[in-house]
């Protein structure tokens, strides 16, 4: 998947820098003279001829590839070849063919695509007629026609369209992934152009604009015209790879076609990760050619020595064309042992990896515990490459909104003139858990209710329903002061339009409880009041900001009271109370503590009878601050600070912002297979801190909380010291690093510190911006390392990718950010893993993740489950990959000693060739793919089986090293037990059997079965495929080994196989088979013994494991555990409005359209990073059909 | 994966209403649950749930065996003994063979052959004598040894050529990897060497007769030559070139015998016409080159007349054509009389290393049973 993104980065070529695009409507002379690209695509990598050539190329450049190039022309060297030139070439044509293969239906897919797309039809205004024309012959200049449900041709200037007001509607899907429709409005000039062609035909403005680029949501150009110049912004462009909607028509001019298209510049973006048993194994690799080059060194040394004390003196007998000089005959030696013991650098090695890395994400994305049948999404593995790591990590960064919370707001208690509702009682006046079965409130009786809102205290409804003024005020509030836009599909099927989803969830509990909030235009709000149709006039919406927290409207009512309604956050509204509502406030506190204790959203409600004429006055000023061309903003502020006194307290809401399911418990679980978690959230200190609780992460027997929320810089540094030394009173100022040099770059290593017992961190935004500097980063990361818990509130997305970014660049840790917006992109593409929540907040986070699936909860599954067997498997097949390997070439290097140094070969060439590919490549792979050690439940229940994994434990330098010695000690016995087996042997009818090629064969099948037997030992899961691999091979062994040594085979290509009748003269040797047997016995029995005692002795958590699932054999496995309820905590919540400003000012304008991008607070900051290219563009999509003209 | 145009799904389609009634509308589905409905209904409840086998849920049965102390230590109990069990009969069937072993290379001064390595003694001959005390069962084997000679070395290995010694005289001029039989391709005059190569270049020309001295007088022990060579090796990895018109000597028309030998590939046996060409058995022998560089190599058997039941007690005599040069290279030469048992001939080693691995074996599994017994980890240790 990965390759394909490249495959079309590689493919976006670089012309001679364009400057300006000039281009002519209408006109194709013109805009040819300019060389603009047409609009067809090209995705594809090679057409049929290049194919070969390129891809060889390409594959060539690798360093594997290249290295057994290298070695295939050692061996056309004669003085050098020691090995005929098809024990390279065939495992190199099939580890070519292979990928080969690959390459290709991938190309072929692209081609396909790529001809389905250029063969689309589009209706193209040509010599004044509208033509149909396949979608590759658009030019640069032409005007298309799009019709309702049509994919957009090309990157096109919007000229006019069917709908009023020039509008058009959008969706973006296949761009930026979400799913809502945008709006897009022509220019009024051109958008009176019509459907009218000739009109169309005539038209000959002159477009210039920027060159070709990648960002979606910029774009700068003029429209010339009857010598007129008009600006030309984003808001007229239609890009590529959108979808028309609800328009019937629209005609657009071509700007930039196929490869120039802002869809095709994008698609380049793809960031590789590496995991880190790569780099391991990248240094192995460059040890490995060391270690080479040494033992390639010490035989030629020897050969050196043989030649000058031996060799010079068996001219007799052997050949020396070249003269016997002892030096250059070390040297062609030692070229010669290059190519022998090239075994150790197997070629295949990183074909099994990626093949089973393959595997292994097959596994996520059929997993079916990890499929959300409610979104029918199934997890997805992105990356196919990073599965292993899957099972190391140590720090998670997760995002809350959307990922740990489900960003539903339900309405769930509140508190209305001191009395508070929404608790289920019993009759003896207990809480009452609320539960699926719990009796609903039955809201029949309001036929515009909607049927999905839940309530359980019947009470409310009885309240409302007996016309209590202060709860009929409450919901009249609710459902009045708000930014909200109805849609009426049917009679009586609202759906509401919500800036945020707390305003959605206030205004449909009002509507549920009678106060239907129905329509509304620039002047007017209508609702239907217990039954009756009201419509109240809006004189004025005193819009919500961050500063403000809060939002008033001024309505005036049919009775003609105005009134100001007031929603805000608690503390804000105390401050504008009337004196009167002391007491109230009192008893609503109280309310709002218990409520904020559930981890509940709540906002205050207030109310102010208004005085006409003092409403006139500050109207007046009202119109003169809005119209001001300075300091608007304050002004208003001003303005509406003025009016927002001595309210009158109303009561209370309290919403609460659903957690994702299970996510405590993961979260529980996480922490068992000690892994941190940091929550990265855009919100505020109280709601974080309030969810932090709600799942779990930070809990009641922490031993302390810190909360870092200074002002200053050294301020914080002061606290960040604070806490640590609270946590580890001994540590040191110094952050104890460890300096380390790999392959030429610096890192430092911040190592772990111990500490006694759990922490949780909590630091605010403000604060967080002074940690990240330079000075005081590595401050901020011992401190918040040594917590359990780490939330940081208020981060802008370049913090959390700053956070990330650090805490991989200076821990020895594999981290992993999770998240579901376009706001966590940075993060999930800064972390080793980066996992996507496909769920509500568009695609962004998605499409730049390497897994993806629907629900946090998966998560421990992917880690606990997925991932610990991928790396078990991964280290399982590294280390019996080196093993086998070593062992082979080990055997070749004992041999040298007794071969006069002359890199002869131990076994049959065939063998060497085979025995990578055929006799041992498909039980490693069976071994890879289907081990596990216990069965996910056990997993589950055993968190801890993650820690070795975090540890590096199961592959690491020093279990190389083990590997190695082990190699050394299995190939001693396998060519010495034979060696001293065949001295002077004979067969049973006293003829040779000591020969060359008997021993080969004997060595060859000694070290085979020592291998298959040594695969058996390590394998801990036997599927019936692992077994049918391991026997299969085996009998493909003998079958491949008997055939090749046949009669038949040495008649056809007699040079090649000159082994003939030696499997039949030996292997029929019952000495040859005590041999096999002993050798087997003697590379084996000493593992089974070690691994016996060290479980005896020194038991690893996975032999205690495996242990306690052996002896619950008979006993029924474990259920899940059942997770206690949350507890009540007593936090307090400050909680206003969850996102940014409101629809206040769209509402009054009456223009329904064209917010602009900055209206969204600096959360966003608009750098040039590729972090904010890739943030979604906003639009707003509502528009108002009765101001059409 | 990214989405190329024409690769997505078909999104949800929003109908525009008409109603003039409502003031104002929105074309957006953002409330979560509203698009998922759609998208239900458009492709079916679980259109993507993947598939529930045991293999895709990795669910597969199998077989998960732990080293536990129930298996181990008793496996290690039963190979220990089974391994005591065939090493002693390994030891003492080897112990049954009789082996005879002389070397005649003559590096010391009082050893009969000594005058034969004076490279100026041109058709040595030289007699080693040995008695045997007890009957020296047949069929005995005679086989001829040589030490630090190294016919494993890949330059000499490789300095021969299948094709031609398949009798394809194709390939009796030119040779397929020319390089291969350097430099004993083609002798000074460029006439091609055939059968080329090193191997057969310096092919073991020593040769013996044995003699049994009964009171005094030579008696001739009957030497079989025939059948030494593996019947592979004779029957179809070799094969003479065609006759021309009768007579294999015009078959090796044009090309000139190896460098070291006293006659032609047709010659090489002028006792036997059947023993001649690449199917000469002494040439077999030598041509399946040893892999260590010291070895033995089967010279004749034993089997015929007096002495088809083995060699009686008694002094014998070996008379040794000595023309085979070792000493340059500090090799030795030695003949050897051997029988031989179902595990072949005589080798120790294999007997001894079953007896200490069977031993060693059943120490480690008291070992392990002692371990197991006093340090087994405590199973109610929670994990």
């Amino acid at each position: 998947m990965g390759s394909l993104l490249s495959a079309c980065g590689i493919n976006v070529k670089k012309k001679k820098v364009e400057e300006e695009r000039h281009l002519r409507a209408n006109d194709r002379e013109f805009n040819l003279s300019f060389k603009y690209a047409n609009n067809a695509i090209k995705t594809s990598k090679y057409n049929v001829f290049t194919f070969l050539p390129l891809n060889l190329f390409e594959q060539f450049q690798r360093l594997a590839n290249a290295y057994f190039v290298f070695l295939l022309i050692l061996q056309l060297i004669p003085q050098i070849s020691s090995l005929s030139w098809f024990t390279t070439v065939v495992p190199l044509l099939l580890v070519l063919s292979i990928t080969l293969a690959k390459d290709l239906s991938d190309d072929i897919t692209r081609h396909k695509n790529d001809n389905h797309v250029n063969n689309r039809k589009v209706e193209v205004l040509i010599n004044g007629e509208l033509k149909s024309e396949k979608w590759m012959n658009v030019q640069v200049g032409d005007i298309v026609k799009l019709e309702n449900n049509e994919f957009v041709t090309a990157d096109l200037l919007l000229l006019s369209s069917s709908e009023p007001l020039n509008l058009i509607y959008i969706e973006t899907a296949e761009l930026d992934g979400e799913t809502n429709l945008k709006v897009k409005q022509a220019l009024t000039l051109t958008g009176d152009l019509g459907n009218d062609i000739q009109k169309l035909a005539a038209f000959n403005g002159e477009v210039r604009c920027e060159p070709p680029n990648n960002r979606l949501d910029k774009f700068t150009g003029t429209l010339t015209m009857r010598g007129e110049t008009f600006a030309l912004d984003n808001e007229r462009i239609l890009l590529r790879g959108c979808t028309l909607r609800n328009t019937e028509w629209c005609f657009g001019l071509v700007v930039f076609g196929g490869p120039d298209t802002k869809l095709m510049q994008n698609s380049g973006k793809s960031v590789f990760k590496r995991t880190s048993i790569d780099h391991l194994m990248n240094v192995l690799v460059m040890f490995i050619f060391g270690f080479l080059a040494f033992m390639c060194t010490i035989l030629s040394i020897g050969n050196a020595i043989w030649e000058y004390q031996e060799g010079n003196s068996f001219i007799t007998f052997l050949p020396r064309a070249d003269g016997a000089n002892a030096s250059l005959s070390a040297f062609l030696t030692f070229w010669s042992y290059v190519i022998i013991l090239n075994t150790v650098v197997p070629i295949s090695l990183y074909v099994s990896v990626e093949i089973l890395r393959l595997g292994n994400s097959y596994f996520i994305d059929w997993d079916r515990k990890m499929y959300h049948v409610k979104s029918d999404t199934p997890a997805q593995a992105r990356t196919t490459t990073l599965n292993e790591e899957l099972g190391q990590i140590k720090y998670i960064f997760s995002d809350k909104t959307g990922t740990l919370t489900q960003n539903i707001m339900t309405f769930n208690r509140c508190s209305i003139n001191g009395k508070s509702y929404g608790e289920v009682v019993d009759f003896a006046g207990q809480r009452v858990e609320v539960t699926e079965k719990t009796e609903k409130v039955d809201f029949s009786w309001n036929p515009l209710a909607d049927p999905k809102f839940c309530f359980h205290d019947h009470k409310l409804v009885e309240v409302v329903k007996s016309g209590s003024p202060e709860v009929q005020a409450f919901f009249r509030l609710l459902a009045l002061c708000h930014t909200v836009m109805p849609e009426e599909k049917t009679e009586g099927e609202l759906f509401y339009q919500a800036q945020s989803p707390d305003e959605g969830a206030l205004v449909t509990a009002a509507r549920n409880f009678g106060f239907v909030f129905r329509s509304r235009t620039p002047e007017t709000i209508s609702l239907v009041e217990m039954g009756v149709p009201t419509t109240y006039e809006l004189l004025a919406v005193l819009d919500f900001n961050n500063v403000r927290k809060r939002m008033s409207v001024i309505v005036r009512s049919p009775e003609g009271k105005l009134t100001l309604f007031c929603k805000g956050a608690d503390t804000i509204i105390y401050e504008r109370l009337h004196p009167s509502s002391s007491k109230l406030m009192e008893v609503t506190t109280e309310h709002l503590n218990e409520y904020a204790g559930e981890g509940l959203r709540t906002l205050a409600l207030a109310y102010k009878d208004l005085d006409e004429d003092e409403f006139e006055k500050w109207k007046e000023r009202h119109h003169e601050a809005s119209t001001s061309l300075e300091d608007r903003e304050a002004k208003l502020d001003t303005i509406y600070e003025e009016i927002e006194k001595d309210l009158l307290l109303l009561g209370a809401s309290a919403v609460e912002d659903k957690l994702q399911d299970g996510v405590p418990q993961t979260i529980e679980q996480l922490a068992k297979a000690d892994i941190k978690i940091w929550v990265l959230t855009g919100d505020k200190q109280e709601t974080a801190e309030n969810i932090g609780y709600s799942c779990n992460m930070l809990r009641e027997e922490m031993k302390e909380i810190f909360i870092v929320a200074a002002n200053t810089a050294e301020e914080v540094r002061e606290e960040l010291v604070n806490a640590r030394k609270k946590m580890s009173p001994e540590s040191g100022d110094e952050p104890p690093i460890e300096k380390s040099r790999l392959l030429g770059k610096k890192s430092q290593v911040v190592e772990d510190e111990k500490v006694d017992g759990e922490y949780g961190l909590v630091i605010n935004g403000h604060s967080l911006a002074f940690a990240l500097q330079k000075d005081m980063q590595l401050e901020l990361l011992r401190t918040a390392c040594m917590c359990q818990a780490v939330i940081c509130c208020r981060v802008t997305p370049l913090q959390k990718a700053q956070v990330v970014e650090l805490v991989k660049k200076h821990k020895k840790a594999v981290t992993l950010a999770i998240g579901d917006g376009a706001n966590d992109v940075s993060m999930i593409k800064t972390a080793h893993i980066g996992v996507g929540i496909s769920g509500q907040e568009g695609m962004q986070a998605v499409l730049s993740s390497d897994f993806s699936f629907a629900q946090f909860r998966y998560l421990q599954r992917l880690l606990l489950v997925h991932g610990r067997w991928s790396y078990l498997r991964m280290c399982k097949f590294l280390r019996y990959f080196f093993y086998k390997n070593f062992t082979f070439t080990f055997v070749h290097f004992w041999y040298g000693f007794f071969c006069g140094f002359s890199a002869q070969t131990v076994y049959d060439e065939w063998f060497i060739t085979l025995y990578n590919l055929v006799y041992t490549a498909l039980p490693v792979i069976g071994l890879s793919i289907f081990d596990q050690d216990v069965n996910d439940r056990w997993s589950f229940q055993y968190p801890q089986l993650y820690a070795p994994g975090q540890l590096n434990q199961y592959f690491s330098k020093m279990a190389f090293a083990r590997i190695l010695l082990h190699s050394c000690y299995s190939s001693l016995v396998l060519f010495f037990i034979p060696w001293a087996a065949m001295c002077d042997t004979v067969r049973d009818d006293g003829k040779d059997i000591a020969d060359y090629q008997s021993f080969a064969l004997l060595a060859q099948t000694c070290l085979l079965i020592a291998v298959s037997v040594q695969m058996g030992l390590d394998t801990y899961y036997w599927t019936a495929v692992n077994q049918f691999f391991l026997w299969g091979s085996l009998s493909v062994y003998f079958a491949v080994t008997f055939t090749m040594y046949s009669n038949g085979m040495y008649l056809i290509f007699t040079s090649s196989f000159p082994f003939i009748g030696t499997a039949r003269n030996s292997l029929n040797q019952p000495n040859v088979w005590l041999t096999i047997f002993l050798t087997t016995i003697l590379c084996i029995l000493p593992v089974v013994a070690k691994r016996f005692l060290f479980i005896q002795l020194k038991p690893t958590i996975n032999d205690k494991v495996r242990h306690k699932v052996r002896q619950a054999k008979a006993v029924p496995p474990p259920l899940p555990r059942k997770f206690p309820r949350r507890r009540i905590s007593t936090r307090r919540s400050g909680y206003a409005f969850s996102h940014a400003r409101g629809y206040g000012d769209l509402v009054t304008s009456g223009r329904f359209l064209r917010i602009p991008v900055k209206s969204r607070p600096a959360l966003f900051p608009h750098t040039d990073t590729p972090v904010a290219d890739s943030t979604p563009q906003t639009y707003r999509t509502i528009f108002e059909e009765a101001q059409s003209p | 994966m990214y989405n190329f145009p024409g690769f997505i799904k078909q999104a949800p389609i929003i109908r525009k209403t008409d109603r003039a009634d409502i003031c104002l509308k929105v074309h957006t589905v953002s409330l979560s649950f509203l698009s998922e409905d759609i998208r239900m209904k458009n492709e079916g409840k679980s259109a993507q749930r993947p598939d529930n086998t045991a293999f895709t849920q990795q669910r597969l049965p199998a077989w998960q065996p732990i080293l536990s102390a129930g298996i181990v230590i008793p496996g290690f109990l039963i190979i220990g003994l089974a391994f005591i069990g065939i090493g002693i009969g390994l030891f003492l069937t080897s112990q049954t063979i009789q082996v005879q072993e002389m070397d005649y290379t003559g590096v010391e001064k009082d050893s009969p052959c000594f005058r034969c390595t004076i490279p100026s003694n041109l058709n040595c001959t030289c007699e080693v004598t040995f008695s045997l005390s007890t009957l020296f069962t047949g069929p005995v084997f005679f086989y001829y040894g040589l030490s630090n000679y190294y016919q494993n070395f890949r330059r000499y290995g490789v300095s021969k050529d299948y094709n031609q010694l398949t009798g394809d005289t194709r390939y009796f001029k030119s040779r397929s990897p020319e390089e291969d039989c350097s430099p004993y391709s083609y002798d000074s005059n460029n006439n091609p060497i055939v059968p080329c190569g090193a191997i057969a270049n310096s092919i073991f020309n020593d040769t013996f007769e044995l003699y049994q001295i009964i009171n005094g007088t030579k008696k001739q022990v009957p030497l079989d030559g025939r059948g030494i060579s593996w019947w592979t090796d004779y029957n179809i990895k070799y094969r003479n070139p065609s006759p021309v018109n009768g007579s294999l000597a015009k078959a090796f028309d044009g090309t000139v015998k190896p460098i070291n030998w006293p006659r032609p590939a047709y010659e090489l046996d002028l006792t036997d016409p059947n023993n001649n060409g690449f199917l000469n058995q002494d040439f077999l022998v030598w041509m399946r080159r040893a892999a260590l560089p010291q070895f033995r190599k089967l010279y004749r058997r034993i089997t015929d007349g007096d002495y088809a039941a083995g060699l009686p007690a008694g002094n014998y005599s070996l008379t040794v054509h000595y023309n085979y040069p070792v000493l340059s290279f500090d090799g030795r030469k030695k003949v050897v009389f051997s029988n031989v048992s179902w595990m072949g001939g005589k080798n120790n080693f294999l007997g001894l290393a079953y007896l200490v691995v069977g031993s060693l074996c059943v120490v480690m599994s008291v070992v392990m049973l002692v371990v197991y017994a006093k340090f087994k980890f405590s199973d109610d240790d929670d994990a």
